[in-house]
């Protein structure tokens, strides 16, 4: 049993079947990407685990527990963070303000206590904020701190966004085409904190990506997911072989 | 340790507490004591009309803090804040008169009632935004304002209640000056409880909500529940000042809580700056003093050129809409950003590169 096993996930809109009983699992600690052609139903597939759709069908389990029903709030708090593949930062919060929320559900204070600032409530703001400048340190965030991360260049905001979920001290972190729309130095950089963070953290990584090199470099399992079906899963010399992998990517033609 | 021969070139902060602060530079932290203290004086060397004046936009701020908080920073748009008003004067009158609270008590109270009057209105905001929510708060007004005027055993229906000053042993806040340093305390509590909770957690998720709902429930943020708080805390402020109003113009009455309220908070939040704490106070003076310094232009022109108040009477509204538009168009963020600019402006000068 993995950290995180799927079970049968089916999803459906209407008559479109976005994904179509769905099965793998994700062992603890390990590099695991979702690739697959456009509309294959990867970001899907990563909306049912962070809980912003539910399956039709299915289930969802995180260390053996159902978290099937469960609201994307409540599974922030198990643990499951999330880097957007279209940037959902908070444009007009300093990269500072983004990343500590990011430990909104490592923190306490409410409104009262908030409000007056006072004690435990500043005590526990200064903490976290020891816990954010790690993050920033690790990201080398440190020259655009106070920054609104709207004003960023995208380079920048993407690396915000893997930072805003790292912060959260995840222990599945899901990156949604962490490199799209990277050049090649950049692509290296963000490879090179996906590593970090897996070797340094020792965190559960699911990765999205259509840059194969990196993928082959990084994952240690890969799924492929061809319109909703899951059509091949392993290592990645064995999906680099994999006939079905190849028919998805090329067409049929090229096999023969 | 500072080394006492090396001059230094800005101001350093070593410890996070000392960069988390609201007001991190000694120069700040007097400009915002001079302020204060100019404010505190204030009273006693100008007129009572002025003072009155002054009583009235402070009052004003506090609500206008309020309705910014749920609309100008968690982004839930209501054009239900003159019922809140109400819901807030009402109820401090209700407590008093008929149940003979003393002010102190009362004032808290018909905040946490508004907080909870707005709290069950505010629960349609998890599956309506923008306009569908503005509709909602919409009917909030409505029903409130209805219930107000016709439940006359407690109300007091059309006629409204009559209030009284608040006393303390034997001093009575009659005077404006007393009343004006009431308004001044509870104003500075709320300006500064706002700025603080904004830059906490509570106050993080309600900008989050704003700027990106979906990327605030996956990062943690239970959105119903925010949404739920946003709308009281909105409302406690709301309602105290709605008490304080009530108390200071020692009446209630359905009236004073029309939907043409509502827009005129919204319009200050608007003209001072959506998601500023400041912002609202700025609004909240500019939209009370509006319609007083516009009397007093049309008063001035009248002495000049006799009958022509009687086109100029209608120009109150139309000055009020054009000020709107004009802000909309040319400075959406406000009295606010308008004052940042030239604190920006003066910073660099007179080398602005």
């Amino acid at each position: 049993m993995g950290i995180l096993d799927i079970k049968s996930v089916t999803l459906r809109f209407g008559g479109v079947v976005a994904l179509d009983h769905v099965s793998f699992e994700v062992k603890e600690g390990e590099i695991f990407s979702l690739i697959g052609p456009n509309g294959a139903g990867k970001t899907s597939m990563l909306n049912c685990i962070s809980g912003l759709y539910r399956p039709t069908s299915g289930s969802v389990l995180f260390k053996g527990e159902d978290i099937t029903n469960l609201k994307p709030h409540k599974r922030a708090a198990l643990g499951i963070a999330r880097a957007f593949q279209n940037i959902e930062l908070f444009p007009h919060l300093s990269v500072l303000d983004n990343l500590m929320l990011g430990r909104h559900v490592r923190m306490k204070t409410g409104v009262l206590a908030g409000g007056l600032y006072w004690g435990k409530a500043q005590k526990e703001e200064v903490e976290h904020r020891k816990k954010v400048e790690e993050v920033i340190d690790f990201l080398e965030l440190e020259h655009v701190r106070n920054t609104p991360v709207g004003t960023l260049s995208y380079g920048l905001q993407k690396r915000v966004e893997v930072g805003r979920a790292l912060a959260l001290e995840p222990e599945i972190l899901l990156l949604d085409e962490p490199m799209a729309g990277m050049n090649n130095e950049e692509k290296e950089d963000m490879a090179r904190y996906i590593i970090d963070i897996h070797e340094e953290k020792k965190t559960t990584i699911i990765l999205i990506e259509h840059d194969m090199g990196v993928i082959m470099d990084l994952s240690n399992h890969i799924a492929v997911l061809d319109f909703g079906k899951l059509i091949a899963y392993g290592t990645p010399k064995e999906i680099q072989n994999n006939p079905r992998v190849i028919e998805a990517y090329l067409g049929e033609e090229h096999v023969g | 340790m500072r080394n006492p021969f090396v001059m230094e070139c800005g101001e350093f902060h070593v410890s996070y507490k000392q960069d988390m602060a609201i007001w991190k530079i000694p120069r700040v932290r007097t400009r915002i004591f001079l302020i204060v203290a100019f404010f505190a004086i204030f009273p006693l060397i100008v007129s009572d009309y002025v003072v009155s004046l002054a009583t009235l936009c402070g009052i004003a701020a506090i609500g206008a803090i309020g309705l910014n908080i749920l609309t100008g920073f968690t982004g839930q748009i209501s054009i239900g804040v003159g019922a809140f008003l109400g819901v807030g004067g009402y109820t401090s009158a209700i407590l008093t008169t008929k149940l003979g609270l003393s002010f102190w008590l009362s004032v808290p109270l018909a905040g946490v009632i508004t907080a909870i009057v707005g709290a069950l209105f505010g629960i349609p905001s998890l599956r309506l935004k923008g306009l569908y929510l503005a509709i909602a708060t919409l009917a909030a007004q409505v029903i409130i304002l209805f219930v107000i005027s016709r439940w006359d055993s407690l109300t007091g229906g059309t006629a409204g209640l009559v209030l009284l000053r608040p006393e303390i042993g034997n001093f009575a806040f009659t005077s404006e000056d007393s009343y004006y340093y009431l308004m001044f305390v509870i104003l500075l509590i709320t300006t500064i409880f706002s700025l603080n909770l904004f830059r906490s957690r509570v106050g993080r998720a309600f900008i989050a909500i704003r700027d990106r709902d979906i990327a605030a429930e996956v990062m943690g943020i239970d959105l119903f529940k925010y949404k739920v708080m946003a709308f009281s805390v909105s409302s406690f402020f709301v309602g105290v000042a709605g008490a304080l109003l009530g108390h200071y113009t020692m009446i209630v009455s359905p009236e004073l809580y029309s939907i043409s309220v509502s827009i005129e908070y919204l319009a200050m939040i608007l003209v001072g700056g959506l998601g500023s704490v400041f912002g609202s106070i700025y609004g909240a003076v500019f939209i009370t003093l509006l319609p007083v310094v516009l009397r007093a232009f049309v008063e001035l022109l009248n002495g000049m050129f006799p009958g022509l108040s009687d086109v100029l009477v209608g120009m109150k509204e139309v000055v009020f809409g054009l000020m709107i538009i004009l802000f909309l168009v040319y400075e959406p963020e406000g009295l606010d950003k308008i004052w940042r600019n030239i604190k920006n402006y003066f910073r660099l000068w007179p080398f602005s590169y």
